[in-house]
C-alpha cells in the first residue's frame, strides 16, 4: 500500500521551466527547461527543449535551479554514534540507530541535502556500517535506503585513525597500536577468505567469496574484496599517509575524510588517485589534528586533479549551510563550478551512485534544488528541495520555513517573518 | 567633516581609497578616502574633494568598513589546541568567582587572536566562558599584542554571569548549583553578600570587613557602575536575568541568547541590549538551543533591541567564530546588510561602551578599519588588510 502510494505520488510529467539550470555534468543553461517524467529527469535544456502535452507547467523564472546536494559524511537521525565496548566494531550499523523524524534530517532538506551518507562516529578504529539514505519523507528508514549496489550493501564501513580512536580500555594509546589492530583485524579475515583472483576457478571465487557468519567479519570481507567503502576519519598528515599504506597492503577501496592537513600531502594523494572528501570549518584547532587545517585544501585539491567533494559532518556544520562551505571553498581558491561539482557529482561518484544522482541528466533521478539566486552566495535562499521529482522542502510551507530559518519546535511562539525593508 | 581638507593637503600616515566606504554613523560614501595620521582618523570624504597627502602609505579596497567589534570572546583565554596548557577560560573552584579577571589568563600571542584580527575583529572583549554562575570578570582588547598596539583599554571590565544548562554540570553532588533555582539563588546570595560587604566597608576602620576582591568588584554592579554579562539561551533564563537583573538595579547585556526572539518585547522594555551568538550556533539535540533562529537579530532589531554580535565560546571545532561569518547569516536572514554591518561594529561598540572613539569611520576617532575586496558578508569576499590603532595588519 505504502509502495502504491509513494508511485502515486510521483507520478506523472512535471516540466520546470525558466531556471538558468546548473547541470553540473555541461555548463549552466539560462532559460532552461527541466522534464521530470514519474520522478526521473526526461530532459534538461534550454528554453528550445519542448514540454511534454499535458505537463504540470511550473514556471521558475529567475530562479535558478542545481542538482541534489550529495553530504558524504553526516551523523543525521539523533542517533548514538560511538560503540564504546571495543575499537573494532563493524558488526554494528548505522541504519540501527536512526530516527527519521529527527529535526536532523529536516534541517538537510532545507539545506538542498537530497542524499546523505549517515555514518557512526570516529570513536573506533572501526566504527561500524555506514548508510546511504534518499532523504525522501516516510515514516520508516527502509524507505530512505538508497541500495543501487546489487549485494544489498546500502553504504560503506567507518573507519578513524589519528587521535579520536585513542584510549583506555583496549582502545589503541598509540598511532603504531591503531595501525596494528586494524591491520590484524584486516588479516584476520584474509586468513580465511583471500581476496579472489582473476585466475580463480569458479569454485574457487565462489568459496572465496561466501558470506562469512560473523556478522563483522562478512563486513569487513566486504570490505577486502572491494564490494563496500571504505570511509576513513583521517587528520594529520602522517595519519593519510597510513591509510595510504594500508590501502596499497590490502587493496581496499577508501574515500578519505576530513583531511585537515591535505595540503602537506597534496602530491602523495594525488599519486595514489585517493579520493577525497573534506571539512571546511569555520577556524583551525579544536583539538591537535586540527591545529593546521587550511581552509584552501579544496582548492589544492583540485589543482591537483583530486577526486574532491566538500561534507558537513553534520551537526559539525550546519546541514542547512552546507553551500556555505562551497563558498569558503571558492573563498580560498577553489573555482566556482569545482564547488558545486564538489556538493553534487564528485560526491555522487565517490560513493558509487552517479548513474542515479548527482547531475541534472536524462535518466537521473529528478533530485534537484531550486535557489532564489547564484548557488554559492550568503544572499541565496533555498526555496524547494526535490527527491524522486517529489517536494521534500519548500520554504512558502511555514513548517518548513521553521526548519530552515529556527524555531521548529515552538511555531506558536515565533514571530512573523521579519520585516526590515532592506533588500540585499 | 567631509569638505574639511578640501585644498590644503595635510601631513598623513595612511590613505584608503574606496570604492564604497561605509563610515556606518553617516550613509556610504561611493569612491571614498580615509585619511589617517598616527592613531587617529583625521578626515573622511569623496576622493573628488580631496586631494590626498604626498607622503602617504596608500591601500585601496572595495569595500571599506570600521573595525569589527567582537562583544564577547574567549579567543587568547583559549587557544588552538584545546589542551589543558592553552585553555584557561574556566575555573570551576567555586559557582560564585568575582575575583578572577580574564585579563590575568590572556595570551595577546595566541595565533587565535591573529586569526580573528586578520578577518577583521579590531576590538573584542574578552571573557570567562559559561560554567560557573559568576564566572569572572571580563577585558576590553585589542586584537594586535599590547606592545605592538595599544593595550587593553579596559583590563576590568564586566561581570560575566551564566544562567541556564552550563552551572547545572560543573559541580560535584554535593557543592555549587544544579538547577536553574540553585542557580538563581547562588546569584542573588552573592549580590546580598556584596551589598553587605559595600555597607560594612564604610563602617569605621576596626569594624570594616577585610578586602575581598571578588565583593568589592560584585558590589560595583549593583546600581550599574559595572555591566553584567548573561550568559543564557533559554528564554526563561533571559527573563530571569532581566528580573534579577531589575531587583538589584544590574546594567545587563544578554549573550548567546538563541531565544531572544521568543521574549523581544520584554528585552526591548527592559531597554537590555543582546550580544547575539554564535548565529551558527548548533541546535540538534540541545535543549536550550533548540529554538536558535538565524533570525534572531532581525527580530531583535525590529523590535528596537540594541543588538551587537559575539564569537562566546567553542568547546571543540571550529575553536573560534569568526563574528563576521556569523553576522553574514544573519545579514542575509532578514537583517540586512546595513544593520548587520551596523551591529557589527557602531553597536558593538556602544554596547562595550567604547564609541567614544571607535565603532565608526568618524574624523577624530581611532584608526581601526577593515578593507574588502568585495561585500564583506558574501562568502568569497576577503578581508584584504585590518587597521587597527593606524598600524597596518594581514588580512586573511
Amino acid at each position: 500500500m505504502l509502495w502504491l502510494m509513494s508511485v502515486l505520488a510521483w507520478a506523472g510529467t512535471q516540466a520546470y521551466v525558466g531556471a538558468r539550470l546548473h547541470p553540473v555534468a555541461a555548463p549552466p543553461i539560462d532559460g532552461g527547461v527541466l522534464v521530470v517524467i514519474d520522478g526521473k529527469i526526461a530532459a534538461v535544456g534550454g528554453p528550445d527543449v519542448a514540454v511534454p502535452d499535458g505537463a504540470e507547467v511550473v514556471n521558475l523564472d529567475g530562479r535558478v535551479v542545481i542538482p541534489g546536494l550529495v553530504d558524504t559524511h553526516t551523523h543525521l537521525g539523533g542517533g548514538g554514534l560511538n560503540e564504546m565496548s571495543g575499537p573494532i566494531q563493524p558488526q554494528l550499523s548505522a541504519v540501527d540507530t536512526i530516527d527519521v523524524t529527527h529535526e536532523s534530517l529536516a534541517f538537510a532538506r532545507a539545506g538542498g541535502i537530497t542524499t546523505a551518507n549517515v555514518m557512526p562516529g570516529s570513536g573506533n578504529l572501526v566504527g561500524g556500517q555506514t548508510v546511504y539514505l534518499k532523504l525522501r519523507h516516510a515514516p520508516t528508514i527502509d524507505e530512505l535506503l538508497f541500495c543501487e549496489n546489487r549485494r544489498g550493501i546500502c553504504g560503506g564501513m567507518k573507519m578513524a585513525n589519528g587521535t579520536n580512536p585513542q584510549g583506555p580500555g583496549g582502545y589503541p594509546r598509540t598511532r603504531m597500536a591503531a595501525a596494528a589492530q586494524l591491520r590484524q583485524a584486516l588479516k584476520n579475515v584474509l586468513a580465511e577468505r583471500p581476496k579472489p583472483t582473476d585466475d580463480d576457478s569458479k569454485r574457487e571465487r565462489r568459496k572465496k567469496s561466501a558470506p562469512m557468519k560473523d556478522l563483522g567479519s562478512e563486513a569487513l570481507r566486504q570490505v577486502l574484496h572491494g564490494q563496500r567503502l571504505v570511509h576513513f576519519h583521517t587528520h594529520r598528515a602522517d595519519d593519510v599517509q597510513t591509510i595510504l599504506s594500508l590501502r596499497e597492503e590490502f587493496g581496499f577501496p577508501v574515500l578519505l575524510h576530513h583531511v585537515s592537513e591535505a595540503w602537506k600531502v597534496a602530491d602523495a594523494i594525488a599519486a595514489a588517485k585517493v579520493p577525497v572528501s573534506l571539512i571546511l570549518i569555520d577556524s583551525p584547532g579544536g583539538k591537535e589534528e586540527a591545529v593546521e587545517f587550511r581552509l584552501e585544501n579544496a582548492a589544492l585539491m583540485e589543482d591537483r586533479g583530486v577526486s574532491v567533494s566538500i561534507h558537513t559532518d553534520a551537526a559539525i556544520t550546519d546541514s542547512r549551510l552546507f553551500l556555505r562551505s562551497a563558498g569558503l571553498a571558492v573563498r580560498a581558491g577553489m573555482t566556482p563550478e569545482g564547488a558545486l561539482r564538489a556538493l553534487t557529482l564528485t560526491p555522487a561518484e565517490q560513493l558509487g551512485l552517479a548513474s542515479r544522482i548527482g547531475s541534472l541528466e536524462v535518466g537521473k533521478d529528478a533530485d534537484f534544488v531550486v535557489l532564489s539566486g547564484d548557488p554559492l552566495s550568503v544572499w541565496t535562499a533555498i526555496l524547494q528541495t526535490y527527491v524522486d521529482g517529489t517536494v521534500v522542502f519548500d520554504r512558502a510551507r511555514r513548517a518548513d520555513e521553521l526548519f530552515a530559518e529556527g524555531g521548529f519546535a515552538v511555531p506558536d511562539r515565533v514571530p512573523p517573518t521579519p520585516d526590515l525593508e532592506e533588500a540585499p | 567633516m567631509i569638505a574639511w581638507l578640501s585644498t590644503a593637503a595635510v601631513a598623513a600616515d595612511l590613505c584608503l581609497l574606496a570604492a564604497s566606504v561605509h563610515p556606518v554613523s553617516q550613509p556610504p560614501i561611493e569612491d571614498g578616502v580615509v585619511v589617517v595620521r598616527g592613531e587617529t582618523i583625521v578626515a573622511i570624504g569623496p576622493a573628488s574633494s580631496m586631494t590626498l597627502p604626498d607622503d602617504c602609505e596608500t591601500y585601496e579596497a572595495a569595500i571599506l568598513t570600521p573595525g569589527i567589534v567582537d562583544g564577547l570572546s574567549t579567543a587568547g583565554l583559549t587557544g588552538l589546541y584545546n589542551d589543558i596548557q592553552d585553555q584557561d577560560h574556566r575555573e570551576v573552584a567555586n559557582p560564585i568567582q568575582p575575583a578572577l579577571r580574564a585579563i590575568d589568563g590572556f595570551d595577546p600571542w595566541e595565533e587565535l587572536v591573529g586569526y580573528v584580527r586578520a578577518h577583521g575583529v579590531t576590538t573584542m572583549r574578552v571573557a570567562p566562558s559559561p560554567g560557573p554562575v559568576v564566572a569572572g570578570r571580563a577585558a576590553i582588547v585589542s586584537t594586535p599584542p599590547f606592545p605592538e598596539g595599544a593595550a587593553a583599554e579596559r583590563a576590568d571590565e564586566a561581570m560575566v554571569v551564566s544562567f541556564g544548562e552550563p552551572p547545572k554540570y560543573e559541580f560535584d553532588k554535593g557543592f555549587g548549583v544544579h538547577t536553574r533555582m540553585g542557580t538563581a539563588a547562588a546569584f542573588r546570595q552573592a549580590l546580598a553578600d556584596a551589598a553587605e560587604y559595600a555597607r560594612r566597608r564604610r563602617l569605621k576602620l576596626g569594624d570594616r570587613p577585610p578586602v575581598d576582591l571578588g565583593l568589592e568588584a560584585l558590589a560595583e554592579v549593583i546600581g550599574g557602575q559595572r555591566r553584567v554579562v548573561v550568559y543564557a539561551h533559554r528564554a526563561d533564563d533571559l527573563l530571569s536575568a532581566l528580573r534579577i537583573g531589575f531587583e538589584y538595579d544590574l546594567s545587563i547585556t544578554l549573550a548567546g541568547a538563541a531565544e531572544a526572539y521568543l521574549v523581544r518585547e520584554a528585552i526591548a522594555q527592559a531597554g537590555v541590549p543582546v550580544l547575539v551568538g554564535p548565529v551558527m550556533l548548533r541546535s540538534w539535540s540541545d535543549g536550550e538551543r533548540t529554538n536558535a533562529s538565524f533570525r534572531n537579530a532581525a527580530y531583535l532589531v525590529e523590535a528596537g533591541v540594541q543588538v551587537g554580535f559575539m564569537s562566546g565560546f567553542e568547546a571543540y571545532v571550529p575553536k573560534v567564530r569568526v563574528v563576521l561569518w556569523e553576522a553574514a547569516i544573519a545579514a542575509a536572514h532578514g537583517l540586512g546588510r546595513e544593520r548587520a554591518l551596523e551591529a557589527l561594529t557602531l553597536d558593538g561598540a556602544r554596547i562595550l561602551g567604547v564609541d567614544g572613539d571607535r565603532g565608526s569611520i568618524e574624523v577624530g576617532k581611532r584608526a581601526d578599519l577593515v578593507l574588502f575586496d568585495g561585500d564583506p558578508f558574501e562568502y568569497a569576499s576577503h578581508v584584504t588588510h585590518v587597521v587597527v590603532a593606524g598600524q597596518t595588519y594581514p588580512g586573511e
